[in-house]
């Protein structure tokens, strides 16, 4: 087994009722064996104001995080230099370490830093990336994240996930009955950090759903006579409209279109749940799946021309697809007794899912999170969980976040590699569930 | 529990009895059996106003749909129906119960909500589908037995409100459930 166990703990110092939902610890429960090693050097300090974070400390925790950096611990550092003309090279080969980033931190003017950065590689002395960026005290992290995305994307050559957001929703048990929950819907950094709450309600709330511009969350919610409901929030506003279909029913499952113009979703009547398309700016709906069974789950395909969705037609659960119009459907999965929630890749080449296994030992069905590849049908179970749901892929393809019950029942999220070579947990203070990773343009 | 069960085996043994349905001694004992697991609290109180004032009421042959029978008490105590894993078949044993509910409902005119409800297994999504299915299926044998569809109404929570916290078997199957609220 080439596997390495490293652990960073994240201490979260957060005032107020934000703490309740931040995570209280990041785990890298697993890395790889080739995790690359790097050194990130504290950067240097201009000027008489000190900065509000230590950007190379953020730098390297969102590394380590993908479970494919090996960043340097900083008191291992022999030196530690801020500006190219004092680097040396041999300092940073006798420590092993192949890629090594420093940078310098200028205090401008009010609450304006100017932030320079240079990458380079160790051993062929060359300069990789080098960058000046401006940055306010409120959007210090904001700027690490980007220097994150930016050495990522040099070293890999793929786009860092980095600056990215994740809605995700709490539910706390009220003190007195543990069966009656406050529902929670939260916003936080990917690497869980700036909380903030967009929702709070003593009815369920479910199935967040970002909209591909980052701009708005479309979940579902009880609160009007307490049928399920589809809202459409923006969260930088707060701004809420509760979508009122031309339909007889109630309404979940919300899933916008690529092109953010239609949001599919389903309708529930006489028992019978059927998914339709909406079409955002004219309001028509179409009707896209006509059968007795439970169709449900809907989500797009990245080119939008179709719709994967959960169907119980065969008896169980499954995934099924079809044209974004209706028409002929066909079945996906065959493997396992269940999948169910399909995830598709921003590529379009993978299918994440939530597979059902009978453990032959306890015959109980145990829901873990697996990935097909859409060209093959090639499936590969990725999680150990008993409980896994809700998998949602990092808008760069490379991590699968997905909510977890531990052994003890409590839910948590939990983040893995799709080759399932990198697994993070994220233990929060509150029973947390359905994540939900933001598209890379969230701004 | 024992005694609880068999309090309400012959409440339900009696009730059949008035309303002259005819079933095996099998199916009392499983109606029996559910009723004494399901609204335990309620069955107690009311199967002991039954047996106290049970002979008054079979001395009035006069019927009065807008007042609860005792016995029929007994039946509109119970509130819930379960479900098998993945299923939203209503068992037989729960029909009495439904019947009940349908007749005084339909009599008095009264709006009623059914909930439907999921074990934690299987996706969020899918369950609440589930749950619209069961409550579906109960709200169909309301309608069947006189209740007009415009006084009921229906909601499905899928999993996000269980009856009984836990992870086991025992939990998941009081979970599994359509309850009538009214």
């Amino acid at each position: 087994m080439l596997r390495k166990q490293l652990t960073i703990i994240l201490f979260c110092l957060f005032l107020g009722n934000l703490a309740q939902a931040a995570p209280l610890t990041i785990e890298i429960t697993q890395g790889v064996e080739s995790a690359l090693p790097v050194a990130i050097v504290p950067f240097g300090v201009e000027g008489a104001r000190k900065p509000p974070d230590d950007i190379a400390k953020i730098v390297s925790m969102d590394l380590a995080r993908t479970g494919r950096f090996d960043p340097m611990d900083e008191k291992d550092m022999l030196a530690r230099p801020s500006a190219p003309e004092n680097l040396k090279f041999q300092n940073w080969r006798l420590m092993q370490r192949e890629a090594l980033v420093i940078g310098k931190v200028k205090h401008e003017s009010g609450d304006r830093y100017a932030i320079s950065f240079w990458l380079f590689d160790v051993y062929k002395e060359t300069q990789l990336a080098a960058f000046n960026i401006t940055g306010t005290e409120s959007g210090f992290r904001a700027v690490a994240h980007k220097i994150s995305d930016i050495i990522y994307e040099k070293l890999t050559g793929e786009p860092g996930a980095f600056s990215t957001r994740i809605a995700y929703i709490t539910a706390t048990p009220d003190k007195k009955d543990k069966l009656q929950k406050e529902y929670s819907l939260w916003i936080a950094d990917a690497d869980g950090f700036n909380p903030q709450i967009l929702l709070k309600s003593k009815e369920p709330v479910y199935s967040p759903a970002w909209s591909p511009d980052g701009q708005k969350i479309a979940y579902v919610s009880h609160e009007r006579g307490k049928q399920q409901r589809i809202v459409i929030q923006e969260w930088l506003s707060g701004a809420r409209n509760i979508t009122t279909m031309p339909l007889n029913g109630r309404q979940s499952s919300p899933a916008w279109s690529p092109d953010g113009k239609k949001l599919a979703f389903t309708n529930h009547k006489d028992g019978n749940a059927e998914i339709y398309v909406l079409d955002l700016s004219s309001k028509n709906v179409q009707q896209i799946t006509n059968h007795w069974a439970i169709e449900t789950e809907p989500v797009w395909t990245p080119d939008g021309r179709s719709i994967i969705f959960t169907s119980d037609r065969g008896g169980r659960p499954q995934l099924y697809k079809t044209s974004a119009n209706g028409g002929a459907v066909t079945r996906l999965t065959f493997e396992g007794v269940e999948n169910a929630r399909a995830a598709v890749s921003p590529d379009g080449n993978m299918i994440a899912m939530v597979t059902a296994i009978r453990n032959d030992s306890t015959n109980r069905l145990e829901y873990k999170i697996a990935v097909m590849e859409s060209a093959t049908g090639y499936l590969s179970i990725l999680t150990d969980g008993i409980l896994d749901e809700s998998p949602s892929f990092a808008p760069n393809g490379s991590m699968i976040i997905y909510a977890t019950t531990t052994r003890r029942g409590r839910g948590e999220l939990a983040a893995v590699s799709v080759d399932g070579s990198v697994k993070q947990s994220l233990a929060y203070e509150d029973e947390v569930r359905e994540p939900a990773w933001s598209p890379l343009n969230n701004k | 529990m024992r005694i609880l069960s068999k309090l309400s085996v012959a409440l339900v043994s009696a009730v059949l009895l008035l309303n002259g349905c005819g079933t095996t001694g099998e199916a009392e004992q499983e109606q029996g059996a559910v009723a004494g697991g399901g609204a335990a609290a309620g069955t107690a109180e009311d199967a002991a106003a039954a047996a106290a004032t049970a002979p008054t009421a079979e001395a009035q042959p006069v019927e009065q749909p807008k007042e609860r029978s005792p016995l029929e008490e007994g039946l509109l105590a119970q509130r819930v129906v379960y479900f098998d894993f993945d299923s939203s078949v209503v068992h037989d044993d729960a029909m009495p119960m439904l019947r009940a509910h349908a007749q005084y409902l339909a009599s008095n005119g009264t709006n009623i909500t059914v909930e439907g409800h999921c074990d934690e297994r299987g996706t969020r999504e899918y369950n609440i589908a589930l749950g619209e299915r069961r409550a579906d299926a109960v709200r169909r044998i309301l309608l069947a037995n006189g209740v007009s569809a415009s006084q009921i109404k229906i909601v499905s929570y899928g999993e996000e409100r269980p009856a009984a916290l836990g992870h086991d078997e025992q939990a998941w199957a009081s979970n599994r459930r359509s309850e009538l609220m009214y």
